[in-house]
């Protein structure tokens, strides 16, 4: 299990610096023209332009700058650990941008997550249990619903409906935890339903259809054969061996929302990073973007771990191999 | 056989599944019964409807899209109309069964200690340890080297004749009074077969309870049984008492089987098969289900089902028209090839 | 059983091995050798059958796909009519691929089921460039008990005999010297096992062909093959024609499983029940690799001699230093080892005295 976990971390680790290096080749090295005139934001003397080729340290070889990239990124520059360098507008340090941003996403996804899981996980049960019932073809009508409708469309109505006409809920915007408790479930609570309900839609099918696969193996005819309630033939028996096709899904929703729920954010006007990221885009921002961008990839890549670890304790068939 | 010592009495067990193209006649009219120290052989085909009629008996069949009819008695109960929670309560209690492919049979994500406690605490309110205790113990009784340490382990990690005494272990958990094991050894290599099969004649002398062995191997049938049942597209065809089926065989689907069956007694310059192929159950042919492949079918054949009664007093129960003594002469024949050794 | 190039033998095997890299440890350093085949030497006559008989693992299958090279042999000479094919390259064997073909054992999984039986049988013709398919598959589907007619259907249409025919004909497509049949029995019903069966022994006579047959079914192999070979664990542990072998085995583990075979009406009968499992081919035991689970080990010789194929009859040889003199093995011959255990008849009236 340890060597399992060992080689893993390795590999991710190994990961990073890829994502690393292509990261600053995409955003450092291929666009045409001077560097220096990016960072420099709008028209700028020349005497600007060779002050910022100096202090960027753009009159080095690229192997060198790319060598100093990764050393911040891994010890920090002088706005602390990560260095991710500094925005071309303000000239604020990305990092502080981006841990301003963090929680907000974080806590979207998260409370999303936790939705989405719950909802489609029990649906998906119900209708494999259930099947060909009225109950099964109205959760998969559901999920037909959810995988269908646009997310901008969906948010817009949740408003409209949620926030305006009934007012239940608080509107755009968002109220930090530690200003309001209440202020925060109230404007998070639609955010979090429209992006659940997508994702609920595709774990509901997801796991119907690995659950009933599941069911038709043998030893779930062996469980039933032993005496054991319907229940735990279902929970126990079912469930775990069909969890990990969810586990791979979740683990590359999770990852892939940390840069990318950018709908959502907009529409509620959570000013998350997808959106931060857009906007840098807009403006040229680049340092931003690329901030972005590497947080989401190293993402991924540790989610992927994550998941990893996950399947080796659901079947413990994966230690071994 | 005294009545006490009768386990299972089942009477015209029918079973069918209505389906999209019709309804498909898995078993009808099974009648056969079980005692203490007997080892009933089902043999049959694919599609014989031997394993579905012990799925029928255990419950196992999904009883909203199935239809099953008949009686299975089992001690003074009909088990086809008993609540599912009763019904449940006995199976893996005391009707325990053993599947055909050991691999696929257990959970691959639990140990199989951990299985086979939870067959103990199905029925029992046990705290785990003794349940694991239980566990370790009969592991150990189908011959698992190390038991304690093995318990441990998951099922891949065990080979293929260990997987199924595990079964065999998790069949035994509450001393059931009836084990029925489909097709227990047809996925294993024939010299761990023999282990198998040993195993479970030792377990049912030590135990003295009542066996069914499904299987398509006469020879298995021939070695373990007491007594013998051949099904054919989901009917009897012939059933008595093994010595004498053996002995002396009344059906012709039982001569096509022990003629067509390779032997390994001595090579024959032609082996005889029955010619054609097993019916379809959706529509079974009308009369006996066996005759368009029958080479002694005649007039009532095809339109007459058969009863399934023993021609004379001293015969044992088989479904066929032809004359007493056309059987006899006929079975005879196959009786004698049957048994030289 | 000489092993010189004599046009009498089809195909020729001299030592011929066969090991499978296995990973294992940290970052698949450090790699394990799975000993497939070992040193296995053997000759099929024209016009004969060979029967290949052993449990799973035991190396039949490998050895079947190494005497058609779609395995390449780590170690050894296949000769094939004359030519040794151990190290042509896939192209240089294309030629050759007429005159060998395979019959495999599961009747589903070896037909593509989106293409008509016509194009399965006539596949053969498409890749070697041969004329005539189509009248040739009509014959070929007479031949092996089918309907012409059936050209145009496809797979999911037959039963599992009727598949594995369709197998068979395209196997003889090309009029081949030598068909190797994999296990093709074991997924039939019994009573179309023998009329697969039936079929392949005429189909033999008929175009004068040789087999290579290989069964974990001692009762199959008894009906089709002329000369036996028993595997375990990668060895040719038995070689000798059909009656032999059944009549008086000499190695202990064919006589571990011809006794393990059941049998209709038998009476009762002592049998050598091995314990334990096949040990695994990755670590095999040392010099004679059945000695942990041998009735007749002989401590300080079997486990540290590795014994040759020798000549102990006439028509058969085996691997042992400890041979068996006597059919059925009594009580007395059976040295206890941590290998067997006779079993004890069972008392029940499954036993028949007639």
């Amino acid at each position: 299990m340890f060597l399992y976990i060992a080689r893993r971390l390795v590999w991710t680790l190994l990961v990073v610096f890829f994502v690393l290096l292509i990261t600053y080749v995409v955003f450092f090295k291929l666009p045409a023209g001077n560097p220096a005139l990016r960072f420099a934001g709008h028209s700028p003397t020349q005497q600007e332009l060779n002050e910022i080729e100096q202090r960027l340290g753009l009159n080095q070889p690229w192997y060198v700058q790319f060598g100093k990239y990764s050393f911040h990124f891994f010890t920090g520059d002088r706005y602390g650990w990560p260095g991710l360098g500094y925005t071309f507008a303000s000239g604020a340090s990305v990092k502080s941008l981006i841990l301003a941003r963090a929680p907000r996403t974080l806590l979207l996804i998260a409370g999303a997550a936790f939705l989405w899981l719950v909802v489609g996980v029990s649906i998906g049960v119900l209708s494999a249990v259930r099947r060909r019932s009225v109950v099964d073809r109205a959760s998969m009508g559901f999920a037909l619903f959810g995988i269908s409708t646009p997310v901008f469309w969906l948010g817009l109505m949740m408003l409209y409906i949620f926030w305006r006409e009934l007012g239940w809920a608080g509107g755009a915007g968002y109220v930090s935890p530690t200003e309001s408790i209440s202020g925060f479930f109230s404007h998070m609570i639609l955010p979090w339903v429209t992006l659940a309900l997508l994702y609920a839609a595709f774990y509901a099918r997801m796991t119907r259809n690995s659950l009933l696969e599941t069911l038709g193996e043998d030893y779930i005819r062996t469980a039933r054969a032993k005496g054991l309630s319907e229940r735990t033939v279902i929970f126990k028996h079912g469930l775990r061996a069909s969890l990990t096709p969810i586990v791979t899904m979740f683990g590359m929703d999770i990852a892939l929302l940390v840069g990318g729920a950018v709908i959502t954010e907009s529409v509620f006007n959570l000013q998350g990073l997808g959106y931060l990221a857009i906007n840098s885009a807009t403006n040229q921002d680049l340092p931003i973007v690329a901030g972005v961008v590497l947080l989401a990839a190293v993402a991924v890549a540790f989610m992927n771990l994550i998941v990893d670890i996950l399947y080796a304790f659901i079947d413990p068939r994966v230690r071994y191999s | 056989m005294s009545d006490n010592r009768l386990l299972l009495d089942v009477r015209d067990l029918t079973v069918r599944f209505p389906t999209a193209d019709g309804v498909v006649q898995a078993v009808s009219n099974v009648s056969f019964t079980l005692s203490r120290g007997e080892t009933l052989g089902v043999v049959g085909e694919s599609g014989s409807g031997k394993s579905v009629s012990n799925l029928a008996i255990m419950g196992l069949l999904n009883r909203a899209r199935t239809q099953i009819t008949g009686d299975v008695e089992f001690k003074g109960r009909n088990l086809l109309t008993l609540d599912p929670d009763d019904l449940r309560k006995i199976r893996g209690k005391e009707i325990a069964m053993v599947f055909q492919d050991p691999f696929a049979c257990l959970h691959p994500m639990y140990r199989v200690g951990a299985q086979i406690a939870e067959a103990v605490t199905a029925h029992e309110n046990v705290p785990k340890e003794r349940a694991w205790g239980r566990a370790v113990e009969l592991l150990d009784r189908v011959g698992i080297p190390n038991a304690p340490s093995r318990a441990r382990d998951y099922p891949h990690q065990f080979s293929g004749g260990m997987r199924q005494r595990a079964m065999i272990a998790m069949a035994l958990v509450h001393n059931p009074d009836i084990l029925i094991c489909d097709e227990p050894t047809t996925a294993l290599d024939v010299t761990v077969q023999a282990q198998i099969l040993e195993l479970i004649e030792d377990v049912k002398r030590e135990f003295d309870i009542g066996v069914i062995l499904v299987t398509h191997d006469l020879g298995v049938v021939a070695e373990t049984a007491t007594s013998v049942m051949v099904m054919y597209a989901g009917r009897v065809m012939e059933y008595g008492p093994a010595a004498q089926v053996f002995a002396q065989p009344q059906h012709p689907y039982a001569w096509g089987l022990l003629d067509s069956m390779p032997t390994i007694e001595h090579r024959l310059d032609a082996l005889v098969p029955i010619e054609g192929s097993p019916p379809s159950l959706l529509a079974p042919p009308a009369g006996c289900p066996f005759h368009p492949r029958c080479p002694y079918r005649f007039a009532p054949c095809p339109t007459d089902l058969p009863p399934l009664t023993a021609p004379v007093p001293e015969a044992h129960l088989d479904a066929c028209h032809l004359p007493w003594d056309k059987k006899v002469a006929l079975g005879k024949e196959r009786g004698t090839k049957a048994a030289a050794a | 059983m000489s092993t010189n190039g004599s046009s009498e033998n089809l195909l020729e095997l001299e030592h011929l091995t066969k090991r499978f890299a296995v990973k294992q440890g940290v970052f698949a350093r450090g790699t394990s050798q799975v000993h497939a085949v070992e040193d296995v030497t053997l000759t099929v006559r024209r016009g004969e059958t060979l029967g290949i008989v052993g449990e799973s693992g035991c190396g039949k299958s490998t050895t079947a796909r190494l005497m058609l090279r779609l395995l390449d042999p780590t170690a050894g000479t296949i000769r094939f009519d004359g030519h040794d094919i151990s190290t042509l390259s896939q192209r240089q064997l294309r030629p050759l691929r007429r005159e060998m073909q395979m019959i495999f054992q599961d009747p589903y999984a070896s037909l593509n089921p989106r293409k008509t039986v016509g194009q399965i049988i006539g596949a053969p013709f498409q890749i070697h460039g041969v004329k005539g398919a189509k009248t040739r598959v009509q014959e070929l589907l007479e031949t092996v008990g089918l309907s012409p007619e059936h050209y145009n259907r496809y797979p999911h249409e037959f039963s599992g005999g009727q598949r594995q025919r369709i197998g068979v004909a395209r196997a003889l497509a090309l009029s081949p010297k030598l068909i190797v049949c994999d296990e093709p029995v074991s997924a039939l019903d019994v009573s179309i096992q023998a009329q697969v069966l039936n079929l392949l022994r005429s189909l033999q006579k008929e175009f004068n062909l040789t087999y290579v047959f290989i069964s974990h079914d001692l009762s199959v192999i008894r009906q089709i093959a002329d000369r036996i070979a028993v595997m375990y664990l990668g060895h040719v542990v038995e070689l000798g024609d059909g009656e032999s072998i059944y009549e008086h085995p000499k190695h202990p583990y064919t006589a571990a499983l011809l006794s393990a075979v059941p049998r209709a009406g038998t009476a009762r009968r002592e049998r050598i029940v091995l314990t334990g499992d096949v040990p695994s081919p990755i670590y095999p035991p040392s010099a004679c690799v059945f000695h942990p689970r041998c009735p007749r080990f002989h401590r300080g010789t079997c486990d540290v001699d590795p014994p040759e194929l020798r000549q102990l009859a006439p028509t058969q040889m085996a691997r042992c230093h400890f041979p068996l003199e006597r059919w059925p093995m009594p009580y007395s011959e059976i040295r206890q080892a941590e290998g067997a255990e006779l079993a004890q008849p069972s008392v029940e009236g499954a036993h028949h005295e007639v």
